[in-house]
């Protein structure tokens, strides 16, 4: 650099390096905190399982670029089942959502809370309280619900206000007393609006029956999997022709009936040598 | 509490207490009104207002959104309801008329918690501090416009003191004070006014929607100055005052026409010579 011979940009160098200096400060400070508050962003953008979120809620991506954090829905929820996020929760601070277990919706039938949000946070168009989805039911502990225990609860079920489509009791023989029926809450998608009364209302001290996002609660077939019975619906006929009749492969003196599944049998069938009563067909022999 | 301790000593032997604290006054009175009609409704049931300053509802039928906010979701990529929207035209209408950053001095919850910041710092005679430009509030706006867009949520309002201390006021503060106190120490210790002035990106949008607007501060007196310097100790950003109060020789008007003045008549009330008053853009 030539500042020493020349005075006019010696003078004025000094002040436009300090001019770039604080440029490039200010732009890397913005840039950490914009990059900082960008990843924390994306991680607020998983909601923690048990916060769940309005009736009517965008999926969670949009959602939070739709929620402006006014509290409108929290101020018409006329029983109280709503909360903004504080900083210190683990979901996005200032919006709303609800913890099942606590207070459940109560599933208004004018569903005040989307007609209250100003942004269509919540979907206007959601105006059927039933087809709400605000998350999905699931029997996620089977060894201690009192049902799966042979013990008769149903609490899940009758508070249902779904009951019997969203919940329904499916009976079962109970193998540890030989003469009883299991009656297992059994939770349909289809109608589940994931309203947690039924996990605010299981009666075990931590709940057997749990609303959960329904993107962990559901699996996935794959796109390739048809399901043979509803081709078969859908076609209006059999897609194999002609029409196999189903083999039973069943232990040694057994009969199978529909319905009642394996029976003890009084046929005769003769025990082929070697195999042992009890036992596959298939697993004996040659037979595989 | 006065922001002008140290300054406008003259003033208040010349004018007396109430006349030198006339603004002042006035804009503590609305940011009190304001706070209290939101907090009317939670603590006496009395539902004037509902919402916070994102949007609120006046009446079940006056819609209020913050401009800012809804350009954020917008950029996010989510086009709001038909009452956010009227909400908008009647914001960006109030505060292009008056003023933007009208919004900081008269509304804004974080105000008086950076003014007792300054107040403070003034007290115990807190000099210095670390230097930032007042240019790093438009390139946090800036990022926050880009983060909104690139993240698709509304990522600044995650940890926005102004909404969440508002927010916090109405529905339950948790943590919350635990940011503002931050930035009121960034305000006694790091820097003078270094929230309002240097970072918030709020200030800055307001600035921008402000910059037109026809209400203004004018130092219409301004052969009077005797150069006592109160008005810049009282001013929130002393650098807007300088043009208009000193430029006569290079042509300069009266009128302060910086956007990040924020009308709050501060200077007015602290002249003993009646150089300010609020004027309009247009004036000589
Ligand atoms: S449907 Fe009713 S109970 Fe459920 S969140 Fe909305 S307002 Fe509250
Ligand atoms: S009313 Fe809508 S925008 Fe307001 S907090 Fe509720 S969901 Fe968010
Ligand atoms: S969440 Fe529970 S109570 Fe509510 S609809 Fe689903 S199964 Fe029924
Ligand atoms: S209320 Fe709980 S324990 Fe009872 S049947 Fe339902 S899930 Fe099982
Ligand atoms: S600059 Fe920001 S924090 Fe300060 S008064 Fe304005 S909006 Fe509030």
């Amino acid at each position: 650099m030539n500042d020493t011979n020349s005075k006019t940009p010696g003078a004025r160098q000094p002040a436009r390096r300090q001019f770039l200096i604080d440029m490039a400060k200010t732009v890397c400070t913005v840039g950490l905190m914009g990059t900082g508050l960008g990843l924390y962003a994306k991680q607020a953008k998983a909601l923690p399982p048990l916060a769940i979120r309005p009736p009517g809620a965008l999926p969670e991506a949009d959602f939070q670029g739709a929620c402006i954090r006014c509290g409108l829905c929290v101020r018409d929820c006329p029983y109280n089942i709503l909360e903004l996020a504080k900083p210190e929760h683990n979901v996005a601070t200032g919006t709303p959502y609800f913890v099942a277990r606590n207070l459940p919706c109560e599933m208004c039938e004018d569903i005040p809370c989307i007609k209250a949000c100003p942004t269509g946070a919540l979907d206007h168009g959601l105006t059927d309280i039933n087809k709400s989805k605000m998350g999905l039911a699931v029997l996620i502990d089977h060894e201690t619900c009192l049902n799966f225990l042979g013990l008769r609860c149903d609490v899940c079920y009758r508070v249902c206000p779904v009951i019997d489509k969203a919940i329904t009791l499916e009976t079962i023989h109970n193998v540890r007393t030989g003469k009883h029926t299991m009656f297992l809450p059994t939770v349909h998608s289809d109608h589940c609006t994931g309203c947690g009364k039924c996990e605010k209302s299981c009666v075990l001290e931590e709940a057997a029956i749990k609303i959960l996002p329904a993107k962990l609660a559901k699996g996935k077939l794959g796109e390739h999997y048809r399901l043979g019975w509803d081709e078969k619906t859908k076609a209006g006929k059999s897609l194999v022709a002609p029409e196999i009749e189903h083999e039973y492969t069943l232990p040694e003196g057994y009969k199978y009936e529909q319905g009642r599944g394996l029976i003890p049998g009084s046929s005769g069938e003769s025990v082929a040598p070697g195999t042992q009563p009890g036992f596959p067909k298939a697993l004996q022999g040659d037979k595989l | 509490m006065s922001a002008a301790s140290g300054a406008g000593g003259d003033t208040l032997a010349e004018k007396g207490w109430l006349a030198s604290h006339k603004w002042l006054i006035l804009r503590r009175i609305s940011q009190i009104i304001i706070l209290a009609l939101f907090l009317a409704g939670p603590l006496a049931g009395l539902w004037i207002v509902k919402g916070n300053l994102a949007y609120s509802l006046t009446l079940n039928t006056l819609p209020l959104s913050d401009p800012y906010v809804l350009l954020q979701s917008l950029l996010a990529g989510h086009i709001p309801e038909k009452m956010a929207l009227i909400g908008v035209a009647i914001m960006l209408a109030f505060y292009f008329l008056v003023g933007g950053r009208v919004y900081c001095s008269w509304v804004c919850p974080v105000n008086p918690v950076t003014d007792a910041a300054a107040w403070l710092r003034s007290r115990l005679g807190i000099k210095g501090g670390a230097h930032i430009s007042r240019k790093l509030r438009y390139w946090v706006l800036a990022m926050t416009l880009v983060l909104a867009a690139g993240t698709g949520t509304i990522a600044w309002e995650l940890i926005n003191p102004v909404s969440m201390l508002h927010r916090g006021l109405i529905f339950g503060i948790g943590m919350t004070w635990t940011i503002v106190l931050a930035v009121f120490l960034l305000d006694l210790f790091v820097s003078a006014n270094a929230w309002c002035g240097h970072v918030c990106p709020v200030g800055a949008f307001y600035s921008l929607l402000g910059k037109w607007s026809p209400l203004r501060v004018s130092a219409a007196q301004r052969e009077a100055c005797n150069d006592c310097m109160d008005c810049y100790a009282v001013c929130p950003e002393p650098q807007v005052i300088k043009p208009a109060l000193k430029g006569a020789k290079q042509g300069i008007g009266p009128v302060i026409l910086s956007p990040n003045c924020t009308n709050c008549g501060r200077c007015i009330d602290v002249c003993s010579k009646d150089v300010f008053h609020f004027g309009l853009r247009s004036a000589k």
